[in-house]
């Protein structure tokens, strides 16, 4: 029989080999997965690995792991703060889809218009598009006390049924022959979010996305900010007692991880994406929890299992091509990796105990 | 436009049909809860048990069969959650999501080579003489049996937490860990107990939609259902009674916005299909803003130190 | 009356053993329970060694010792929760190895627990029911409650909710809980520090009458005088060992106390001191409860004056918590209800009174005055951020605040390898000595603490109570919160006492006896004597 003994003090070594250990794991686990799926398993977890940054076609997938990490990174890093503190904003996904719809609308207003500063705005509208849709679950929560889990939720579906609405009503490109699906800003110099140096992936979207891992590791370390929002999430009554407002806080972290997911999308839509669509949104808002979750909520564990996370979605890409690997069994690999990174943690906290004679 | 062709006879015939997946998740959640647990993970087990109870159904040709798959599709899930957060004490909210974003993956994976099929049709339980009763009979008595099913649940779980000694150590367990350990009481046996009974309901309620309500497998088709549940729990103060009413009136908002997109009222679709999470969200709020019922220890995690 | 012992009152040697033989061989019934040589050890601590022990029935016998010295692991050894590495137990002869509480409550073993065992949102009848092997249906143990109540002096309702119920009638609850099981052996860990002394009266009236009726009643507590009026006998602990035993009636207070420490110590040396002007001032202060069994704050007023201790006792849960959040800006009031040095206050936040020099310590150390997980550098800044200027222009000076944090450390004594360590890992008595440090390092103008000794042990908390006698001697406006009435008669100039959410006329210390503090603290709160 084992039993958790409570440890003095989290462990520094666990803190960062359970990340690695769940990933470890998380590949066996998957390997297990692949072959019960008919697939030889080193091969697929070599694809998804292996290929990506060092195979044939490498050249071209590296430029993607930018461009599907920076979002992630960016929702990832501002979900972490609220995590952090206790405060579960879930509904990032409906701030993505916000973000981009505002951003886009303010192009699409524009449209055909040339102006630098067009693109600016966009920025400010699709920070302030996840910002308003991330107040709404603050607000109540902070006036009302609804939870906030179940009504940044909610939003999510709401969010998604007006960018059907959106791609089918106002936003509709007029020259679209009926399609679903907004006019194309990457055919829109000005508002075109296009990739600063050719063939890197590297758009602003990832600077924004460096930036506030920059920010955030400033933030949380250094400034009196950050201090209170790991006090909060550790200790509310101490928080509280060291003069934290508890309801400021959480505003402050739902707009935060709002606005940084409202910008993931408006760098989305008017770069990689091109166009406000049915299908615009694919999931980065709630991959974005697991990416949270895997880099500790620390800034530059969450640019690493961006990055990891990135990989993942490429190499199941190809997978899926190469070797006929369901989509859904990548997402179901990113779901065990969650999993066992929660199983892993518990010895951060705790340590085994091998019960004696007499114990219970 | 004609809303001459909404008849308020099959309205509430099909808000019971409509009722019936939340109503029997929400349940199940609602005795987790009282046991102290918050599982998150009701999306993910309902979509579980919604593909297990599919393709369960499909292979032996037996709804019946299908509903076990789905309740054990759903406990199988839960039992991770469980171990994660009853054993290796992860945190509560954490492992919810991921028990919802590996679910949804799972059911997608399960079910790839099922969309499109056609499940078996589950029987009618046909009351003899109250079906006949002219109306009325046909509202309320001639639905398959997991209609009935659910509101036979709703009275055994009111009656097991109010009236049985198992519940009251339940809600003992849910109320204050603590006490309820120095008085030696299995806390986590008893919560894991929950969190697998909590699984098995929202599996059923999953196979409803997938083999009774829809019926059809598609990816993602719960649709937010679990986590309306999991409001529903919040809306019904912790209890039986109100769980069977706030799911019947969420019921009825979906069953009248499908009537209204029938009738062609001149709202979008799009617009329209919001309507049940705004509702769920106002309700939250109406609710949230009343004196907190939950569960003293609801979402904490217990360790037995020493 | 039997003493078991030589007429020598106290024996404080380590041939205890030896003697329970020898008193073996006397007596002519077995005891109840029988501890013999019970060992058991955790990594790093050992919480009892080789400890023996013999309660008869009938008697009442004292389980004495600080914080830490071993009393609750031995008595949950009995009531099943925890099994021993060694040694064994017997009860009335045969063997005795509770595996679970069932098991010990089947043997006649009831246990009245200080904290952690009621269900506030469950009715007393449920919270009996919970208690019990084999409980009658919930109509017949209403009217059984209502019958031992009445038995025992213990009034209670058995359909309200405990979280609405009073400590001390919570406390009647657990006992009853004991009582329907007709138990032969009773536990009680700490049971007066919930009553008023009236209420004591008549706890040890309802004790006496059962052990009329043969029950053994063990009782644990560190209240020497207590002791001595009610129990036969005495075991001392310290350190996980019995190191000692008496007949505490011809024992000397001073004598237990100097077992139970192992050394002793200087009181805490009481100057007299010149009051200066008015330093805080409430005025008519009144909140409502912040949540569902909480306490509301009704009309409160007092003024303290600069160099002076105001000491404010109680019975748990009358307001205590309430009045400390009001003072610190946890919660806030109306702008007049709270005056610093003559300036409104009530409206600031906990920042903006440290600010101007109002200072407090919580009584819950870990999670409250402390965040468990952080170090105590972090701890440092948790309240030192303005007055220590640890935070400037939004930015932590991390190397400040680990100084600050040293400074505590070497200053107030705080036993641990650094200022890096988690406050979790520090024990009770260090972690309280730096939360109350921090504050008085940082020149507080007032200084307001809530049981500022509570679990801590003795020299820890000779050392605190001495802190705050010397800042009141430099002038500082000290309110000393405490259940401990000794403590409060100790360190206070004047006294007070709050009742449901009120506040006493507030009495000078020296002329009050323990009647009139009773009365303050509300009396029996409609306890009556138990039907002898």
């Amino acid at each position: 029989m084992v039993r958790l003994e409570r440890r003095a003090k989290p462990s520094a070594l666990w803190a960062v080999l359970a990340p690695l250990v769940a990933v470890l794991i998380t590949m066996c686990a998957g390997g297990i997965l692949f072959a019960v799926l008919g697939k030889d398993p080193f091969e697929a977890i070599a694809t998804i690995f292996w290929e990506p940054l060092f195979g044939e076609f490498a050249e071209f997938y590296r430029p993607q792991l930018l461009v599907k990490g920076g979002p992630l990174v960016l929702i990832a890093i501002g979900l972490s703060l609220g995590f952090r503190a206790g405060v579960w904003n879930i509904g990032a996904e409906g701030q993505y889809i916000v973000g981009a719809l505002c951003g886009a609308g303010v192009a699409l207003a524009a449209y055909p218009a040339e102006h630098a500063l067009l693109f600016p705005a966009m920025i400010l509208a699709g920070l302030a598009g996840g910002w308003a849709w991330a107040m709404i679950p603050a607000l109540l929560k902070w006036r009302f006390g609804a939870s906030e889990i179940l009504v940044s939720l909610m939003l999510v579906y709401v969010a998604e049924r007006l960018l059907k609405a959106m791609s089918l009503g106002v936003m509709k490109n007029p020259d679209g022959m009926g399609f679903p699906g907004s006019r194309n800003l990457q055919d829109y110099p000005s508002a075109h979010n296009a990739e600063i140096f050719a063939d890197t992936g590297l758009h602003w979207g990832v600077v924004a996305a460096l930036i506030a891992v920059i920010a955030s590791y400033v933030l949380l370390s250094r400034h009196v900010l950050g201090f209170h929002i790991r006090l909060s999430g550790q200790a509310p009554r101490a928080a509280r007692f060291a003069g934290v407002s508890p309801g400021r806080l959480m505003l402050f972290c739902m707009g935060v991880s709002g606005a940084l997911a409202g910008a993931a999308g408006l760098f989305e839509v008017a770069g990689p994406a091109g166009q406000i669509g049915i299908s615009f949104n694919a999931g980065y808002g709630f991959t974005a929890i697991i990416v949270a979750f895997l880099g500790r909520l620390h800034p530059v564990g969450i640019a690493l299992a961006g990055a990891l996370m990135a990989l993942t979605y490429i190499g199941g890409e190809i997978a899926q091509g190469d070797l006929g690997l369901p989509a859904a069994a990548i997402q179901l690999f990113q779901g065990m990796l969650l999993f066992f990174l929660l199983a892993v943690d518990v010895l951060t906290h705790f340590r085994l105990q091998f019960a004696r004679k007499g114990t219970m | 436009m004609d809303l001459s062709s909404i008849q308020p006879g099959l309205l509430i015939a099909s808000l019971m049909v409509a009722a019936t997946p939340i109503l029997i998740a929400a349940l199940g959640e609602m005795v987790v809860e009282r046991a102290g647990v918050l599982n998150l993970g009701v999306e993910g087990m309902m979509i579980t048990g919604a593909v297990c109870g599919f393709v369960v159904a499909v292979q032996t040709g037996s709804p019946l069969f299908g509903f076990a798959a789905a309740a054990g599709g759903g406990a199988a899930l839960a039992l991770i959650f469980g171990l994660l957060t009853q054993m290796a004490l992860a945190n509560q909210v954490a492992s919810g999501l991921a028990l919802t974003l590996f679910g949804l993956g799972l059911s997608a994976l399960l079910g790839q080579s099922y969309l499109g099929v056609r499940p078996p049709s589950t029987a009618r339980l046909d009351i003899p003489v109250l079906g006949d009763i002219p109306g009325l009979g046909a509202v309320l008595f001639a639905h398959d049996w997991m209609v009935y099913f659910g509101l036979f649940l709703t009275l055994a779980v009111w009656a097991f937490l109010r009236h049985t000694r198992a519940g009251l150590i339940l809600r003992a367990v849910g109320e204050n860990a603590e006490a309820a350990h120095a008085l030696g009481y299995k806390v986590v046996r008893v919560r894991l107990l929950a969190i697998l009974f909590g699984g098995a309901c929202a599996g059923l309620g999953g196979a409803y939609l997938s083999l009774v309500r829809v019926p059809q497998w598609t990816e993602g088709m719960t649709s937010g259902a679990g986590w309306i549940a999991l409001a529903l729990v919040v809306f019904a103060s912790w209890r039986a009674g109100r769980v069977l009413m706030g799911a019947y009136l969420f019921g009825g908002m979906t069953v009248l916005q499908l009537n209204l997109q029938a009738a062609g009222v001149a709202i979008p679709v799009e617009y329209l299909s919001m309507s049940p999470y705004l509702v769920t969200i106002l309700v939250l709020v109406i609710m949230s803003a009343r004196r907190n019922q939950a569960p003293g220890d609801l979402g904490r995690t217990f360790h037995s130190a020493r | 009356m039997y003493y078991p012992l030589p007429p020598r009152p106290c024996s404080a040697n380590r041939d205890y053993p030896r003697q329970t033989t020898a008193i073996r061989e006397t007596r002519v019934t077995e005891p109840l329970l029988r501890i013999s040589g019970v060992t058991k050890t955790y990594p790093g601590v050992i919480a009892n060694e080789d400890v023996s022990l013999d309660i008869h029935s009938g008697e009442v016998h004292a389980l004495l010792g600080e914080n830490g010295a071993g009393k609750s692991t031995l008595v949950k050894m009995i009531y099943g929760l925890i099994r021993p590495d060694s040694g064994g137990m017997q009860m009335n002869g045969a063997p005795f190895t509770p595996t679970q509480p069932r098991a010990a409550r089947a043997a006649g073993v009831g246990m009245v627990f200080q904290h952690f065992s009621l269900f506030d949102a469950l009715s007393v009848a449920e919270n009996v029911a919970l208690g019990m092997e084999d409980p009658p249906r919930q109509r017949d143990l209403a009217a059984r409650i209502q019958d031992v109540s009445q038995a025992y002096g213990l009034p209670l309702d058995p359909h309200r909710i405990v979280g609405d119920l009073s400590a001390g009638e919570r406390q009647r609850v657990e006992i009853i809980r004991c009582l329907l099981q007709d138990p032969r052996l009773l536990i009680m860990d700490e049971p007066t520090s919930v009553l008023t002394p009236q209420e004591v009266d008549i706890l040890f009236q309802t004790l006496r009458k059962l052990t009329d009726e043969g029950v053994a009643i063990l009782y644990i507590s560190h209240k020497l005088e207590e002791i001595r009026s009610l129990c036969e006998r005495a075991t001392i602990l310290r350190r996980g060992r019995v190191v000692g035993q008496c007949v505490p009636r011809d024992s000397s207070a001073r004598e237990m106390a100097e077992m139970m420490v192992g050394s002793s110590f200087a009181a805490p040396a009481r100057t007299r001191r010149d009051l200066g002007d008015v330093a805080l001032e409430v005025r008519a202060l009144s909140l409502p409860p912040a949540h569902a069994f909480g306490t509301a704050l009704r009309d409160i007023s007092f003024a303290v004056r600069r160099g002076e201790v105001l000491g404010l006792g109680g019975v748990a849960g009358n307001g205590q918590d309430e009045l400390l959040a009001a003072i610190s800006g946890e919660r806030r009031a109306a702008r007049d209800m709270v005056h610093l040095s003559g300036d409104p206050i009530g409206h600031l936040g906990p920042a903006a009174r440290r600010g101007k020099g109002l200072l407090t310590v919580p009584e819950e150390r870990l999670g409250h005055a402390a965040a468990p997980d952080m170090s105590l550098t972090e701890n440092a800044v948790v309240t030192g951020a303005q007055r220590r200027a640890l935070v400037q222009r939004g930015f932590v000076q991390w190397g400040t605040a680990r100084r600050f944090a040293e400074e505590i450390i070497a200053q107030f004594d705080v036993r641990t390898p650094g200022p890096d360590s988690a406050a979790r890992a520090l024990s009770g008595g260090n972690l309280q000595k730096f939360v109350i440090g921090r504050e008085v390092l940082q020149a507080p103008n007032v200084l307001v603490v809530n049981q500022p000794t509570w679990g801590v042990d003795a020299a820890a908390a000779a050392a605190i109570r001495q802190a705050l006698l010397d800042l009141a001697a430099d002038g500082v406006a000290v309110i000393c919160i405490s259940q401990d009435l000794d403590e409060l008669m100790e360190l206070s100039d004047r006294f007070g006492a709050l009742n449901e959410g009120r506040l006493s006329a507030l009495r000078a210390t020296d002329a009050l006896s323990v009647e009139e503090i009773g009365l303050m603290m509300g009396g029996a709160h409609g306890m009556v004597m138990a039907h002898v």
